[in-house]
């Protein structure tokens, strides 16, 4: 599964196949820190992403 | 609604989802987001409509502004104005917004196409000012020729200009999108400090006065992830990098150790941010007298110096003499990195 992050803007990939928070902890980012956009929609973190979803990490502190 | 999962019935989930996927507090659907705070989740529409309560609740409770008022929105091109932008217009409030160009490199270039792309999608009305070319100088510049913080600089022009487009263009009140947790930083800030006379002024609406307008913070009951998350449900493109310029700073680090907190003890941010406005503030407020703002003898705006021009007029002065200095030339190494990380080509990684 490629999950595209940002701050700064790169891709990763990991294990599909579970839920949002887990793939969160394993990416060291914090679940109340991060949105988990999945295909275009934003999920909650026990949402299930399967490997051929395209997901989007997004932090949710920025701001100017 | 345009977050496709409202759309979602019970019998169109994916089978992957299973059975305990969380459901909307209020209507049973899929949930699209899971609030601690609240102990709750929320789809889309009732999200949506969670906010604007707390919104309005904030301009009620406060007496920020009426329908009545024309209303100035300060939008960076990040999440919280544009968000407030959009509440407010949803609402059927009077809301015009207000974009100054910083000169801040790439990141200034995306924050002014967004804040264009998003008000002419809407027809609504923009007004735009830019540093370099209407002022002679731009953050980076500023911050080179001052030896100031970035942020100071930043904010001191911002405030300035802000209230000048106010003046100038007949608004009733200026409105910013401070959230939550900016809010709770800024008072954790104070508090570490026990700076008394900035604990004073941390108010969510000041009243016209001396020459300045009505200023107001409608967001104060919402968070950096309530926010966030009505731009994505909303579909508003915002820029998603923090500003280079202030990578790092205090302001970022207190809003760090609040998270924690917060992720340990949910609701403990507006717990100690709404207690503050409700015990502490009326204490802090009680028998002090304003001074009242002079007119600048340069700009004619009001001013707390005497004798001297205001502190833009001063920033003006020396920033605009000085050599325009690209913004990776102002930054330390580490932002430096951030930013060409930031603002290069992507990168992919394997885990």
């Amino acid at each position: 599964m490629i999950v595209h992050l940002r701050q700064p803007r790169r891709q990763v990939e990991v294990r599909g196949g579970r839920p949002a928070r887990a793939v969160l902890i394993e990416l060291g980012l914090a679940p109340e820190g991060h949105l988990v956009i999945r295909n275009g929609t934003l999920v909650p973190s026990d949402a299930e992403l399967g490997d051929d979803d395209l997901i989007e990490i997004r932090p949710v502190v920025s701001g100017g | 609604m345009q977050n496709s999962a409202t759309m979602i019935s019970s019998r169109s989930v994916p089978s992957y989802l299973g059975a305990d996927v969380s459901k909307c507090r209020a209507c049973g659907e899929p949930a699209v987001i899971d609030l601690a705070r609240h102990n709750a989740n929320f789809c889309a529409e009732h999200f949506i409509r969670l906010c604007l309560r707390q919104m309005t609740r904030a301009i009620d409770d406060f007496g920020m502004f009426s329908r009545e008022d024309r209303i100035l929105v300060a939008v960076s091109g990040g999440k919280d104005s544009l968000a407030l932008w959009d509440m407010l217009v949803m609402e059927g409030y009077d809301a015009s917004g207000l974009y100054i160009g910083l000169g801040i490199g790439e990141y200034s270039d995306e924050s002014g196409r967004l804040v264009r792309e998003f008000a002419n999608d809407r027809g609504l009305t923009l007004h735009q000012i830019d540093l370099r070319n209407e002022h002679g100088f731009d953050i980076p510049t500023a911050a080179k020729a001052t030896r100031r913080v970035p942020c100071s600089a930043c904010g001191l022009a911002k405030r300035h200009l802000f209230d000048g487009a106010a003046r100038e263009h007949g608004y009733d009140v200026l409105v910013t999108g401070h959230n939550l947790d900016d809010e709770a930083a800024v008072l954790f800030g104070n508090t570490l400090r026990w700076d008394v006379e900035y604990l004073r002024r941390q108010a969510p609406v000041l009243a016209a006065s001396g020459g300045f307008g009505r200023k107001a913070k409608p967001l104060i009951r919402l968070t950096e992830r309530e926010m966030a998350a009505w731009c994505v449900i909303r579909g508003i493109d915002y820029v998603v990098e923090e500003c280079p310029m202030a990578l790092g700073n205090r302001h970022l680090a207190y809003k760090e150790a609040l998270a924690g907190l917060e992720s340990r003890s949910p609701g403990v941010t507006a717990s100690f941010f709404l207690g503050f406005l409700e015990r502490m503030a009326p204490i802090l407020d009680a028998g002090v007298d304003h001074d009242d703002p002079v007119a600048c003898p340069q700009c004619g705006a009001p001013t707390s110096a005497v004798d001297e021009p205001c502190a833009f007029c001063r920033l003006v002065a020396t920033a605009s003499a000085h050599e325009p200095v690209p913004v990776r030339l102002v930054l330390d190494r580490r932002r430096r990195k951030a930013f060409d990380e930031q603002w290069g080509t992507t990168t992919m990684e394997t885990t």
